[in-house]
């Protein structure tokens, strides 16, 4: 049984003209890292809410079809319940700290489940040691940058044992460094059995980790496949998707006749091709 | 022409955010200014238009200290589009959101309402005309804040992370526009993470570390700086990285290229391609 599923599922929001997601889809498995992708309006930030089950538990409107997590369906579940299956991590980390310090943001979630006091603290020691923490422990959360404060988000998010991570454009208002290496870090937590689905633009970032990307657009699911299948399709110019600068060469370069063995995703693979072919 | 005389600036005369800072925009130009989270690039535009003033040394606009000028007066000439569209949105529909600048700054009516409709159908968003600013998603909202300040076509242009939310064929639109005004003679100046929009579009870049310009120069130039890239918090664009590992094989193959079509030309050479 898929671990996310997405039976014609339709919603609208209270207000609005159009449907911000139209009879998707979509099965989503244990282990999967799936990166959603498209212009902006499309629906991503709509598909991450449906599945922690804020639509339509706190975002009402038009519904149809179901949402299925984890065999919850969240029409039937509130956001609490579902909040141990799907973990969201937002785009402004500090819209989402709310206490003074690490240890105590970690175990906000936990605590607030009814979770015992010895399992809340051997959780908050455990992340803080995953997550690098350690040097933050007594900082409030305004004195920490951008990277550092979406570690902590993403701590207090796992600090409730989530299935799977939806993180929505967690890196948006990060330095590219900082961007990297929470990327990374979402990247490892996937490589230790965490599901994830990451709503991201800068594909240059994820494509080379990432499972399977889907491509929405206007509130419906236009692509979906391995990353190298799916950024080489012209649909991605057509409607307008970041795909990476090394893989947007290749397609040029093989118009001017030039066969490599593989689709490259970042600077370096693209350099190893070329050298490739050189020596043929 | 706007100059900037050994600006330093404390918030609350505590927190340092610049720390002698002088440079020069010359009217006509695309400047990029890129640094890591708490670099003092923010600080730094705000200091354009008075929204700051500095504690120590001159913000200066053809010839005259600006703190002589109050910031209504600065912006007629100095536009300013904020990081955070929800710090400068205000009225209940994108359209008068638009017009309330323009009717600021004194265009007629008619005036007024044909520039609106060309900067909205240029940002995409003509369709969203009637609707409220609170109901767009964050990337629509981001373009209505553009659009408020755009429409006004001032002389020099800030820009703080316009490209925030924004998908490949927005930026492309973006970039268009701000070439269009440049070609006006206005200046325009982004600050900004996104080092792929810098390259493909400003040929001046400033990088900033610790509320000081640690490099000041031609785009390529500064965003190959190893040095530079690890100070300012960047990551090496992708195809300079290319171009760095195939140098070793190919000495014709610059490890300075950033630019697409240069790195295609010299691949097809290397390699004999038609």
């Amino acid at each position: 049984m898929p671990l996310i599923e997405f039976v014609d599922f339709s919603f609208k929001y209270l207000g609005a003209d159009s449907l911000a997601l139209r009879k998707i889809n979509l099965s989503v498995n244990e282990g999967e890292y799936v990166v959603v992708t498209g212009p902006s309006g499309c629906g991503k930030t709509t598909l991450c809410r449906a599945i922690n089950g804020l639509v339509p538990q706190f975002h009402r409107g038009y519904i149809a079809g179901n949402v299925i997590v984890d065999g919850k369906n969240t029409r039937e579940n509130n956001v609490a319940e579902l909040a141990s299956t799907a973990g969201l991590v937002f785009q402004q980390p500090e819209n989402q700290l709310v206490t003074l310090n690490v240890e105590r943001e970690i175990a906000f979630g936990p605590e607030n489940l009814g979770v015992e006091p010895d399992e809340v603290r051997r959780r908050v020691e455990e992340l803080i040691d995953m997550l690098d923490l350690d040097h933050l422990r007594d900082k409030h959360p305004h004195e920490m940058s951008g990277g550092e404060q979406q570690r902590v988000a993403i701590a207090a998010t796992l600090a409730l044992k989530p299935k799977v991570l939806v993180a929505d454009e967690p890196t948006s208002n990060l330095d590219p460094q900082g961007a990297k290496t929470i990327l990374e870090l979402i990247s490892d937590l996937n490589k230790r059995d965490m599901t994830v689905v990451l709503v991201e633009h800068r594909l240059d970032l994820v494509s080379k980790d990432a499972s399977r990307i889907i491509l929405m657009d206007k509130g419906c699911i236009v692509a979906d496949g391995e990353p190298r299948e799916v950024l080489t399709m012209d649909l991605c110019q057509e409607i307008g998707i970041g795909v990476p600068k090394a893989t947007q060469l290749y397609k040029r370069l093989r118009n001017h006749g030039i066969n490599f063995t593989k689709v490259p995703l970042t600077g370096a693979e693209l350099a190893e091709l070329v050298l490739e072919v050189n020596q043929r | 022409m706007i100059l900037l005389e050994n600006v330093h600036f404390a918030y609350d005369g505590l927190y340092t955010a610049l720390r002698g800072v002088s440079l020069q925009i010359d009217d006509g130009e695309r400047i990029a200014i890129v640094g890591s989270n708490g670099a003092g690039k923010t600080t730094l535009v705000k200091h354009f238009n008075g929204l700051l003033r500095p504690d120590q040394g001159r913000v200066i606009l053809d010839g005259v200290d600006t703190k002589q000028y109050s910031v209504a007066e600065l912006a007629r000439q100095i536009g300013l589009v904020m990081q955070n569209p929800d710090h400068q949105l205000f009225l209940d529909s994108v359209e008068r959101e638009v017009l309330f600048s323009l009717d600021n700054l004194g265009y007629s009516k008619e005036a007024a309402r044909e520039q609106c409709e060309r900067t909205l159908n240029n940002l995409g968003l003509e369709d969203l005309s009637d609707r409220s600013p609170f109901t767009l998603s964050g990337g629509e909202r981001k373009r209505v804040a553009l659009a408020s300040v755009l429409a006004t076509e001032p002389r020099i242009l800030s820009l703080d992370e316009p490209t925030i939310g924004q998908d490949a064929r927005q930026k492309e639109n973006l970039a268009k526009m701000l070439k269009g005004l440049n070609e006006k003679g206005k200046a325009v100046i982004v600050v900004t993470h996104d080092i792929e929009f810098v390259i493909e579009n400003f040929p001046r870049t400033i990088a900033m570390a610790n509320g000081r310009i640690v490099a000041d120069g031609a785009t390529n130039s500064v965003l190959s700086n190893d040095n530079v890239l690890e100070r300012c918090s960047l990551t090496r664009p992708q195809l300079t990285e290319t171009a760095i590992h195939l140098h070793a094989a190919f000495p014709e193959v610059s490890e300075r290229l950033t630019l697409m079509d240069d790195l295609e030309a010299v691949v097809v050479q290397v390699l004999g391609g038609g």
